[in-house]
């Protein structure tokens, strides 16, 4: 069997299709594991994961704590909130520390872009990105695309509508770095106000009138604003953006056929999605994240695997 | 390289009708058994032995699944190669179920102990057989041996034992090569 090219996931840009190939049938196997009566197996019963959470999480955190334990590893958390950081202990000394009581892999969540490719360079460990800044988020990428997969198969050819906070999302870049590298046709459709510069260069077309978006779309995946990491206003305010952009029972049902609708979390409801849309038939939210715990422990199961065996004699 | 055919079709079919009696034999009418094919190339003997009971025992009622337990495998980080996982459909509890395993060769064991440590992921058998076509015996490293057995060889470490199942039966053979 293959192996991923990578001995780090620091985000979808370093993979190439064959990674991506490879967590996917991977995670189908763990989908049908985490299935099972016992949901447990005991692969990685002799690896210690610490999962370093310098920013808030819920779903992302206890996604991947449930994914390590399913797995048999064993588990440590720490939040930035409780630690010696707020004493000023640098990133690097941290983990160093961490690393010196024989932990193997690091999953860390940094509000500074690049932050797992330094601590990689730095470090002994191999280390997953769960969420850089407004750089990366590529499990939640994989999962995204792995829920669609699911559902209509090769994304080749599909087409895939992202609506939302594009500017400051990670996980919209790693969506758009990933439905690229599947073939998939994307769009996003936002305020122009939150469109990156150059988005165009990543293969992207923006359409500025969603009901048009809509009517080409296979799937839509909707992002939250992300006002925590806004520093002016680029819009005049949510009533205007619910709007314009928000998705709700009308602008949906006016274009007469079954789209897929996905959200990351968290979700604000009534402003980027109404309730009845996020419950509705359409919505494959809940399904992204049972995915989101087949897919990393796809991914820490393929990263394991590189990781060298050693007993001393 | 050396090439020795060990079974050829016509012993095949009929070890394999000989092991559906024997199955027949303990389970009579197959109640609270299941059989259980495991992945990967234990799934084509399981494919063969529910084509016999279908042909020639229609009536008797067949509960089965397959198995792949690729997870619970003692040699993760221990090889070059990652270990690959193939599908797994067993879509009920094996609570108090009497249960088949089925697997083409038999020779250190340590797949078959895998198995057992995966089937409990299901529930607690009652009890737990091994049914397998070939017998490499005296390889055993852990002590595990079958309830049902198509043949037994000697070989020697470097051998391989080769099972090959074809679409036309005719071309089903099982080889050596030394």
């Amino acid at each position: 069997m293959r192996k991923l090219s990578v001995d780090h996931l620091h985000g979808i840009k370093f993979l190439n299709k064959a990674d991506v190939d490879l967590i996917f049938n991977t995670a189908l196997n763990f989908k049908e594991v985490i299935n099972r009566p016992i949901k447990k197996v005991p692969t990685l019963r002799d690896i210690t994961i610490a999962n370093l959470f310098f920013e808030n999480s819920t779903r992302t955190k206890i996604s991947f704590e449930l994914a390590q334990k399913r797995l048999g590893a064993d588990v440590i958390n720490f939040s930035s909130s409780s630690s010696s950081v707020k004493k000023g202990e640098s990133l690097i000394d941290t983990v160093n520390n961490i690393l010196a009581m024989k932990v193997d892999m690091i999953v860390l969540r940094h509000p500074n872009p690049g932050s797992s490719i330094l601590l990689s360079k730095h470090t002994e460990s191999c280390i997953i990105n769960a969420g850089d800044g407004a750089h990366e988020h590529p499990t939640q990428a994989l999962l995204d695309s792995f829920s669609i997969f699911e559902k209509t198969g090769d994304l080749k050819g599909k087409n895939i509508l992202i609506v939302g906070d594009i500017l400051h999302s990670r996980v919209a870049l790693s969506n758009l770095y990933l439905l690229n590298l599947l073939g998939a046709n994307v769009k996003v459709s936002c305020p122009l106000s939150l469109v990156p510069k150059d988005i165009e260069k990543l293969n992207v077309s923006v359409e500025p009138d969603i009901q048009k978006a809509l009517r080409w779309c296979d799937a839509v995946n909707v992002l939250r604003v992300q006002r925590e990491r806004m520093i002016k206003s680029y819009f005049p305010d949510n009533r205007e953006y619910s709007m314009l952009f928000g998705l709700d029972e009308n602008k949906i049902s006016s274009i007469k056929k079954d789209i897929l609708i996905l959200h990351p979390g968290p979700i604000n409801r009534g402003v980027e999605i109404t309730s009845d849309l996020v419950e509705s038939n359409n919505s494959i939210i809940l399904e992204q994240v049972e995915n989101g715990v087949a897919i990393r422990m796809a991914i820490m199961y393929l990263l394991a695997s590189k990781l060298n065996f050693s007993i001393n004699e | 390289m050396s090439k020795k055919i060990l079974l050829d079709s016509k012993k095949i079919n009929l070890i394999l009708s000989r092991l559906v009696y024997e199955l027949i034999e303990n389970h009579k009418d197959f109640k609270d058994t299941v059989l259980i094919g495991l992945q990967p190339r234990g799934v084509y003997l399981f494919n063969q032995i529910l084509k016999v009971f279908e042909t020639n025992h229609p009536k008797i009622k067949i509960k089965s699944g397959i198995l792949d337990f690729t997870f619970f495998r003692d040699d993760f980080r221990r090889t070059e190669k990652t270990l690959s996982a193939n599908s797994t459909q067993i879509n009920f509890t094996l609570e108090n179920k009497r249960i088949v395993l089925i697997d083409d060769v038999l020779f250190t064991g340590r797949s078959i102990k895998a198995a057992m440590s995966a089937i409990d992921s299901y529930g607690r058998p009652k009890s737990i057989e091994l049914l397998v076509l070939v017998d490499r015996r005296f390889k055993r490293e852990i002590p595990i041996e079958a309830n049902y057995c198509g043949t037994k060889i000697d070989t020697f470490k470097g051998d391989k034992v080769k099972v090959i199942w074809d679409d036309k039966p005719l071309n089903n053979k099982v080889f050596i090569e030394s």
